[in-house]
């Protein structure tokens, strides 16, 4: 085996998706040597590249402004904190004035207006790709982290595997951003792949809480065999059960109830049928682009030609769950560890609820800004102490166990407790129990030695990541019994004003869990 | 998942090796890659976005895999089609400039996320 790359620099950035560009060019502006390690690339991974995303553009127009606060607290589940949904209006409004200024086309309309509520995901990753490296940041592609590093002082770095060479990297750095976005249990959602929970697993080895993990219930509509999750043009389709009940007809909220029990079913088809002129098909072309590709490659006319469809399992990627934020900057409570995007907990500014309006993409630009700016400030007070930096993780990592994980196994065991509609889209109490014993059961397997090779060390990384989250979710769901925002329990339909509160977790062999008031 | 690289077309440069999120060619500079894990493939058709010799196929289908003929698909104008979608071959104009994204809410019944 090679020697271990060793590299020091103020803030180090895991992930490269929007959070993670943001928080690295944060960081860079504001001074910092910046490290940003990717799984993938920064350009093409995580769950906007490949698509795109609806942002939330709203002039600084203070009833505008008002009116999407309060329509956010109530759809929230009254989880949300005011002060932080304005902090999101406001610095995305900002942020996306600075995408254009650096090079994206936005379109105008009549009056020379840019229209700045959509990004195309390929051009604007391209673009965030250029723009961190300009402002003189390191960018490590095809560099999963597995392992945060700390001492008495708190975290100072990570390590993690080039997959081209197999070589180990190292970073040393006093401040830490997680921007490894959510996790989707590998259930093949547009992009969703790489988003197998790795950071909740690395902050909470640190000893960071998570909080909002009930949140975590959401599903992508594609075609039945395609990855193409992005739901937008489905409001304009006609959507059918197997026995020809009109599920939906094009004339308002996509009802999911209905059409996840339809799936329970038989197949259900749609047909874009609503756009039933050639302008309407030709602005939908060029709108959502990506959502025709499946159906051109397989000969298909989506507006005249009914298409199977399904739900995939999108876990806390489109919720709202993540890693607890305690300050303005993204603090984790663990000193030295910040938190973006999806691998956040989103509650603070969505409450119990992501869909909607397209708050998680404006959220990945501004909560990467602030950890970013904040964790240079904190490298600048902080950067000169010495370190005796030891790793604090285990599962999946090493082991005293003579067996080796089996990582398909593992994996296909810990999507049968999440992936299906009957565990996270109709939650009950009883289905959900027997699914956390299950997955608790998961737990001593990731404990036994990682499988060789780049890709067996990475993958038992990965697949402990994924029975951790699974267990974080299970056990806050079921610890909400109520239903509130995007988290339903069959047993208890309706809110409870008692449990107005959030639900934090600590811990991995003991996940214990306390709730917290809503700061007013 | 993907189901072609061209070697007729491919310049051996590098880049869907590189940009693959789910790390699925092996090959270094110089070389024909060669797909090594397809089952990990995510179907993201980001390399061939990002294969500027339209040398690369992704099929639309997730979970299996399937036959492809590349003089077919070269025929049916599929290869390079997602790169010139965006508009990233020289000379096009990028698909963000064209984005009728906001003007949808004008044939829309209702918005919704995603
Ligand atoms: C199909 C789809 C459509 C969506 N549409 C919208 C929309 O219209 N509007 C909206 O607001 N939101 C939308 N979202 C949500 C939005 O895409 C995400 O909120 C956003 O991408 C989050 O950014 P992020 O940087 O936190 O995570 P991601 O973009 O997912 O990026 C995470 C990055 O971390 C990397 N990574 C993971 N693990 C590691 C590791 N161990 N080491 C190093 N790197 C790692 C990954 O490779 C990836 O590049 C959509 C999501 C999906 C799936």
């Amino acid at each position: 085996m090679t020697a271990r790359n060793v590299r020091d620099a103020d803030v180090l950035v895991l992930g490269g998706g929007p959070a993670g560009a943001w928080a690295a060019w944060s960081a860079a502006s504001h001074g910092a040597r910046v490290v940003l390690a990717d799984k993938g690339y920064l350009g093409s991974s995580g769950a906007t590249a490949p698509g795109g995303s609806n942002l939330l553009y709203l002039p600084p127009d203070a009833e505008l402004r008002e009116r999407a606060v309060a329509k956010r607290m109530a759809g929230g589940g009254e989880l949300s904190e005011a002060r932080w949904i304005h902090r999101v209006l406001d610095g995305v409004y900002e942020s996306l004035a600075l995408v254009e200024r650096w090079g994206y086309p936005f379109v105008r309309d009549e009056h020379g207006e840019p229209l700045r509520n959509h990004l195309q995901g390929p051009e604007y990753m391209r673009l965030m790709r250029r723009v961190v490296r300009r402002a003189g940041v390191t960018v490590l592609d095809q560099s999963p982290a597995l392992e945060l590093l700390a001492d008495r002082h708190g975290v100072g770095g990570a390590w993690g595997l080039d997959r081209l060479t197999g070589a180990e990297w190292e970073v040393r750095a006093p401040a830490v951003v997680l921007a490894t976005g959510g996790c989707a249990f590998l259930s093949k959602g547009l992009g969703c792949n790489v988003l197998t929970g790795d950071g909740l697993l690395m902050a909470a080895e640190a000893g960071a809480e998570l909080s909002g993990m009930e949140f975590s219930n959401s599903y992508g509509t594609s075609a039945r065999y395609s990855t193409v999750t992005r739901n937008r043009l489905l409001s304009m389709a006609t959507i059918t059960a197997a026995d020809g009940t009109v599920l939906y007809a094009g004339d308002g909220v996509l009802p999911r109830d209905a059409i996840a029990r339809a799936l329970l079913d038989g197949p259900v088809h749609a047909v874009l049928d609503r756009a039933d002129t050639a302008e309407k098909r030709a602005l939908l072309r060029t709108s959502h682009a990506v959502f025709f590709l499946p159906y051109d490659r397989r000969g298909i006319d989506p507006f005249t030609q009914p298409f199977p469809i399904t739900m995939r399992f999108e876990g806390t990627v489109r919720g709202t769950g993540g890693i607890r934020l305690v300050g303005d900057g993204c603090e984790t409570s663990v000193p030295g560890l910040y938190a973006a995007g999806d691998a956040a907990s989103r509650e603070r500014s969505h409450g119990g609820q992501s869909g909607g309006g397209a708050y998680n993409a404006s959220w990945a630009i501004c909560s990467g800004r602030w950890s970013g700016a904040a964790a240079a400030r904190y490298a600048a007070t902080a950067g000169s102490r010495a370190r005796r930096l030891a790793p604090v993780g285990a599962a999946g990592l090493r082991s005293g166990s003579p067996d080796t994980i089996d990582t398909a196994s593992v994996v296909a065991a810990v999507q049968r407790e999440t992936l299906p509609l009957e565990v996270s889209h109709f939650r009950s109490v009883t289905r959900l129990r027997r699914a956390l014993a299950a997955v608790d059961d998961l737990w001593p397997a990731v404990l036994q030695r990682p499988a060789p090779g780049v890709r067996g060390r990475v993958r038992s990384r990965e697949t402990a990541a994924m029975v951790a989250t699974a267990r974080w979710m299970h056990t806050a769901s079921l610890a909400r019994t109520e239903t509130r925002g995007m988290h339903r329990l069959a047993e208890h339909p309706a809110p409870d004003p008692a449990q107005r509160h959030r639900l934090v977790l600590t811990g991995l062999d003991r996940v214990s869990v306390r709730t917290e008031e809503v700061p007013a | 998942m993907i189901e072609l690289v061209s070697d007729s077309r491919c310049t051996g440069c590098g880049i869907c090796v590189k940009v693959c999120p789910t790390n699925v060619f092996d090959g270094a500079v110089g070389e024909v890659p060669v797909i090594a894990r397809q089952g990990d493939c995510q179907t993201c058709f980001m390399c061939e976005a990002y294969c500027p010799a339209d040398a690369l196929y992704v099929s639309p289908l997730a979970d299996e895999t399937e036959h492809v003929d590349e003089d077919a698909l070269a025929e049916a104008g599929l290869l390079g089609s997602w790169r010139s979608r965006l508009g990233w071959h020289k000379g096009q104009t990028r698909l963000a400039a064209i984005d009728t994204t906001p003007f949808l809410h004008r044939v829309e019944p209702v918005r919704l996320d995603g």
